[in-house]
């Protein structure tokens, strides 16, 4: 509670930071079509009303990229190519599928390095030194070659996205799956658990505060993924296309909107996760 | 065929080996720890190979690591001078200048509480955010050429660097800065000699995570926008031609800048905080 007040000061200096740099920006080209039309020099109080509403200003002030961002929400039919629901959706159900298919493959690929040895010692160098590699760059590629062997839309940016939360999982399960000490482990021997036993019943929980943690970093760079993704297309539909369209037309309100849009999914993604892992951690004893 | 079975064989007999090497004494020694997983890499590299050219999928597909490296070779100019303009001038220009703004930034803050408890959380969202969506806005700014790149890079490493140098600040004990009061150490004596010294390695740690924004945010923002040289744009324009072994040459050099990059920022760390237990071995 105590730190609403000085949140909410940040946030309103920010705000009259970017109005005042809205006004910066683009009284040079309000004052240039005052001289191009030979009218005098606008003076401050007719130049600022001016600044605010422009079509294609070069920084657009808060209250069109709200208006923008409400209009092309809720103002449109969900169906429309230019309604934000129908392209965050788009985005949306590339990174939640690529999500799922990196969780899924890192906790898979982390419990076969926990129980081999050889593994171990040949994947998990490579899979730490691949954090230090833009995988990002990758993307252009894959969706091409995807696309020449026939397969579009979803699933190749649900690749990409798959390999950028795959690595941050694969490395925290590791660590999580390891986290049980030696008189836990020593325990379940004594009870004569199984290998599948001893996962099942201390491993997995034990993980559980390192997968969400991870599953925080994953689900982030998943939508990073999808959105880079639908770069290369060449701006067909999602939130990286209406980015891309944005930028090719000079509709600079336009990305601002699918800026604030993708931030807006990238806060209810990581809350999402991290509602599940309160419920989960509480539910199992661990919340802290 | 005889290439696919080659390759199957290949794999079998180097999966043996790294089981028969991981169990052995020698994974004890420095050596064993860099042989496993170098027979690892190196088996995977050939059994591409022996795939590639047994089942005969087209260069446009994947091509063999073979023609990468011949490639790689080949192309060593147009290489030099991408890595040149996007990491020399975009990557590392934008680390430099981010890193060193949220520093500044998060020694300034420390001093105020109010601050800290304003701008910790935004910080702390920023950074989850998708920040490369910021790039064609900056490239439009800035145009075409480096400087829009060093700008996204800037505003990617920024909050990354801020949120844990702040952190860092604040990790030294009250009985060390009780020491440091009872010697009468004015506030830059204790920041200097024990606070700043103390939060190194969390610094670092931003410093590390850091490294692979800058690239990613060098190579993405080219996407947008950029001069013909640079490894997003070759990367991009590559993937028209469908000249794809450049492609992978290209991302061959991102990874080798990438790990080097790391690498260093680490050894300097090494170095630096070679007081702090998680360097001591």
């Amino acid at each position: 509670m105590k730190s609403i007040l000085p949140i909410g000061v940040v946030l309103a200096v920010i705000v009259a930071l970017w109005y005042a740099a809205a006004v910066w920006l683009n009284a040079p080209w309000i004052e240039d079509q005052a001289q191009r039309a030979g009218e005098p020099a606008p003076t401050f109080s007719q130049l600022l009303p001016l600044t605010m509403n422009q079509d294609r200003p070069v920084l657009p002030s808060p209250h069109q990229v709200v208006s923008e961002l409400v209009t092309s929400t809720f103002g449109m039919a969900v169906t429309s190519k230019k309604s934000l629901v129908y392209h965050g959706w788009i985005t949306i159900s590339a990174t939640l599928l690529g999500f799922a298919m990196g969780t899924g493959l890192g906790i898979l690929l982390a419990i076969g390095i926990i129980h081999n040895r050889a593994m171990d010692l040949s994947v998990m160098p490579w899979a730490i030194a691949s954090q230090t590699i833009p995988i990002l760059a990758i993307a252009p590629m894959i969706i091409v070659v995807m696309n020449s062997m026939g397969v579009q839309g979803l699933v190749p940016k649900a690749i990409i996205s798959a390999f950028l939360s795959f690595f941050p999982v694969l490395v925290g399960m590791v660590k999580g799956l390891r986290s049980p000490d030696q008189m836990q482990l020593d325990q379940l021997a004594t009870y004569n658990a199984s290998d599948a036993q001893t996962l099942w019943k201390l491993r997995l929980p034990a993980s559980m505060p390192y997968l969400f943690a991870s599953l925080k970093v994953g689900i982030a760079a998943s939508l990073v993924g999808a959105i880079v993704g639908e770069l290369p297309t060449g701006a067909v539909a999602g939130l990286g296309a209406r980015l891309l369209s944005g930028s090719y037309y000079g509709q600079t309100v336009q990305i601002w909107a699918a800026l604030f849009a993708a931030a807006l999914v990238a806060a209810g993604l990581v809350a999402t996760v991290g509602a599940v892992e309160r419920r989960t951690l509480r539910r199992m004893g661990m919340a802290r | 065929m005889m290439l696919v079975a080659l390759s199957v064989a290949v794999w079998l007999g180097a999966w043996a080996l790294n089981v028969r090497l991981s169990h052995s004494g020698l994974v004890k020694s420095r050596m064993g720890r860099l042989v496993v997983p170098a027979i690892f890499g190196l088996t995977v590299l050939l059994v591409w190979e022996g795939m590639v050219r047994g089942l005969q999928v087209p260069g446009v597909i994947l091509p063999p690591p073979s023609a990468i490296g011949a490639r790689l070779a080949s192309e060593v100019p147009t290489l030099w001078a991408d890595f040149r303009q996007t990491f020399v001038k975009g990557a590392l220009s934008g680390y430099v200048i981010g890193c060193g703004a949220a520093f500044v930034t998060a020694v300034a803050i420390d001093r105020s509480p109010f601050l800290q408890r304003g701008l910790l959380p935004v910080g702390n969202f920023v950074a989850a955010l998708p920040i490369v969506g910021i790039a064609p806005i900056l490239v439009m700014w800035f145009g075409f050429d480096w400087q829009s790149k060093a700008a996204v890079v800037v505003v990617m490493v920024f909050f990354p660097v801020l949120v844990n140098t702040v952190a860092g600040l604040k990790a030294t004990e009250a009985m060390q800065r009780d020491l440091m009061a009872t010697y009468s150490a004015t506030y830059w004596q204790t920041l200097l000699k024990l606070r700043l010294p103390a939060a190194l390695p969390f610094v670092f740690n931003g410093l590390k995570i850091a490294t692979t924004l800058a690239l990613i945010g060098a190579i993405v923002a080219e996407f947008f926008g950029s001069p013909i040289v640079g490894m997003g744009f070759r990367i991009t324009a590559e993937v028209g031609r469908l000249g794809l072994d450049m492609v992978w040459a290209e991302i061959a050099v991102a990874a080798l800048a990438g790990s080097a990059f790391y690498g260093l920022v680490a050894l300097i760390e090494r170095r630096v905080t070679f007081w702090h237990p998680s360097q001591r071995t």
